[in-house]
């Protein structure tokens, strides 16, 4: 079982590797966060908080729309693609499991997905610290975020791969894709928007709006940061970090519940695939 | 007769309400190579599905070696190579077989030798981005070559290939079957496989119409050896009244004898040479022989 894992995973960190995903994935992460830091010092005193906590939180909003696209990027044609090409005929025809081959994907892309936002966040973070230094409260802030942010790319990688499997196609799986991105991290963000603006204050906005943000990922995940920070300025939907019925860290758990939820439908999909 | 590797009885697939496979039923001795013929949409692919056990059968069984499709021992019982195969672009062929040999818990140091089998020692570390359609195809037959197998299922493998390539596909497939390895592989004719399989099997619209060898279909199909013969001029009639046949113009004429019949005719025509100009014979092609057996069910069927 760990070795044919082990063989799955090889060839699609190897893959996406030489595909250049991992490195391009980086640069375009380390790109947005060094320009956000270096704007977010560049105000210099005006702020009476340190350089990486106030960028952590900016960086929290801009990751939300960054980390799942490139994590639905990588993962979308995972399956669509080899059925069409006739490569997941030949695995499913050896002894592995279907559980085996998409955990073993999953767990290649979040690698892969993870060592872009590790690399770049981490260059950002260390770029900042000669110039501006860093306080306890910021460095815990930068490492929330890295971590927050791996977890934010394996469920997007999960829904890209179940996505992959229901789709036979890959053009279909791409639309999915797009899709998915689209109304996940906008439209459902704009949707909340209006709702809160219809209701005012009442029922809507103190017990099922807070739970309504919890269940969608990107969400989950910018609460998650900005409820943590206690120094950064926060406004609009965001707001909301501050009045929250629950602790920060149950944010992370709707991002598992998600992780858990998108990996069951798709091993049992990959389960009905024909090839 | 040793005990069959593959075992098909009765078997019958349906996507909804269209049967792709009906009353199916062959075997596959080891070291036994089998082609199956049949035309686009005959069903030969989903028959490799279904020992596959990638589709379940609505009726009749599978038997693998002794076991049902799908399950570990026959998952290594059989290796595979689908019609269309396109492995990952960037990786190499060694890397391609390294890949399936992890999956199939086949030992690493066989990968070498199996590059050499297929003649890919040289691009083995290539990326298989680069290799023609007839490399990437040997890759896939070396694929289907790991860890000992005792079915090797092969969807119309050398379809596209060179002559050249066709042979030493056909090479490394029979030295596949001597080492005690079933083979069914799918071909669009007969004229493909030539001599180069045991037995055929002809598949049209889901049915299975004729199985044997070569001579068998050849026998059963009992067609007709035509003899065409050109007369000078104005001696046709003569002939024809005499000979009986078909009138093609002025000068030629057409006869069917059977392969038996054949010499006597000839013999009879000998006495004749002084108003012939030439003769020919017609033995039946293979594709006589397979349009023969693919058409006579399809007559069956209307009736």
């Amino acid at each position: 079982m760990t070795a044919r894992i082990a063989t799955i995973f090889a060839q699609e960190f190897c893959m996406a590797r030489r595909n250049l995903w991992v490195l391009l994935a980086t640069i375009v992460l380390a790109l947005f966060a060094l320009a956000l830091a270096f704007f977010v010092a560049g105000q210099g005193g005006a702020l009476d908080a340190d350089v990486l906590t106030l960028t952590s939180a900016s960086l929290a909003t801009l990751s939300v729309y960054l980390i799942p696209l490139i994590a639905l990027l990588m993962s979308y044609d995972s399956f669509a693609g080899e059925i069409e090409r006739g490569a997941l005929a030949l695995t499913f025809a050896t002894p592995v499991r279907r559980w085996e081959v998409f955990v073993a994907k999953f767990l290649a892309q979040t690698a892969a997905v993870s060592v872009s936002i590790v690399s770049a966040y981490a260059v950002t973070g260390l770029a900042v610290l000669p110039f501006h230094g860093a306080e306890a409260e910021g460095i815990a802030a930068w490492l929330r975020l890295m971590a927050s942010s791996v977890a934010l790319g394996a469920v997007f990688v999960a829904v890209g791969l179940t996505l992959s499997a229901l789709s036979s196609r890959t053009a279909r799986a791409a639309a999915f894709a797009i899709g998915t991105w689209l109304l996940l991290v906008v439209l459902y963000d704009l949707a909340l928007l209006g709702a809160i603006m219809a209701s005012g204050e009442g029922t809507f906005a103190s017990h099922v709006f807070p739970w309504l943000v919890m269940a969608n990922p990107a969400d989950a995940f910018r609460l998650f940061n900005l409820a943590s920070l206690h120094a950064a300025p926060v406004a609009g939907i965001d707001g909301l970090a501050r009045t929250l019925p629950f602790p920060p860290a149950a944010a992370l758990g709707a991002l598992l519940l998600w992780l858990a939820a998108t990996i069951g439908i798709g091993i049992a999909r990959t389960k009905r695939i024909v090839p | 007769m040793t005990d069959p590797i593959l075992d098909i009885r009765n078997l019958s697939v349906s996507f909804g309400r269209l049967r792709a496979l009906d009353d199916v039923s062959f075997m596959v001795a080891a070291g036994e190579r089998l082609a199956l013929i049949g035309h686009n949409g005959a069903g030969k692919s989903t028959l490799f599905k279904a020992v596959l056990g990638f589709l379940s059968p609505k009726a009749g069984a599978i038997s693998v070696a002794g076991h049902i499709p799908g399950t570990d021992a026959a998952r290594i019982a059989i290796t595979y190579l689908p019609e269309v195969v396109a492995f990952p672009r960037s990786l190499s062929g060694r890397e391609v077989l390294a890949y399936f040999s992890g999956l199939r818990n086949a030992p690493k140091a066989q990968i070498s030798d199996l590059l050499d089998r297929v003649g890919l020692t040289e691009a083995a570390d290539r990326a298989v981005g680069t290799y023609s359609k007839g490399m990437r195809q040997r890759l896939g037959l070396a694929q289907a070559l790991i860890g000992a197998p005792r079915l090797l299922l092969l969807d119309e493998p050398t379809s596209g290939l060179d002559p050249v390539s066709r042979h030493d596909f056909y090479e490394v497939i029979a030295e596949a079957a001597a080492r005690g390895a079933a083979v069914l592989l799918s071909s669009h004719g007969l004229e493909e496989i030539q001599s180069r399989t045991d037995r055929v099997a002809i598949l049209s619209g889901g049915s299975l119409r004729a199985v044997g060898t070569m001579e068998d279909l050849a026998r059963e199909a009992a067609l007709p050896t035509t003899i065409r013969v050109t007369a000078l001029q104005g001696e046709a009639d003569r002939l024809h009244s005499e000979l009986g046949g078909r009138r093609l113009n002025g000068c030629r004429l057409e006869i069917d004898c059977t392969p038996e019949a054949k010499l006597a005719l000839l013999a009879r025509l000998g006495t004749h040479r002084d108003v012939l100009q030439d003769i020919d014979v017609a033995a039946p092609g293979l594709d006589d022989i397979y349009r023969h057996h693919s058409r006579r069910s399809d007559m069956e069927e209307s009736e």
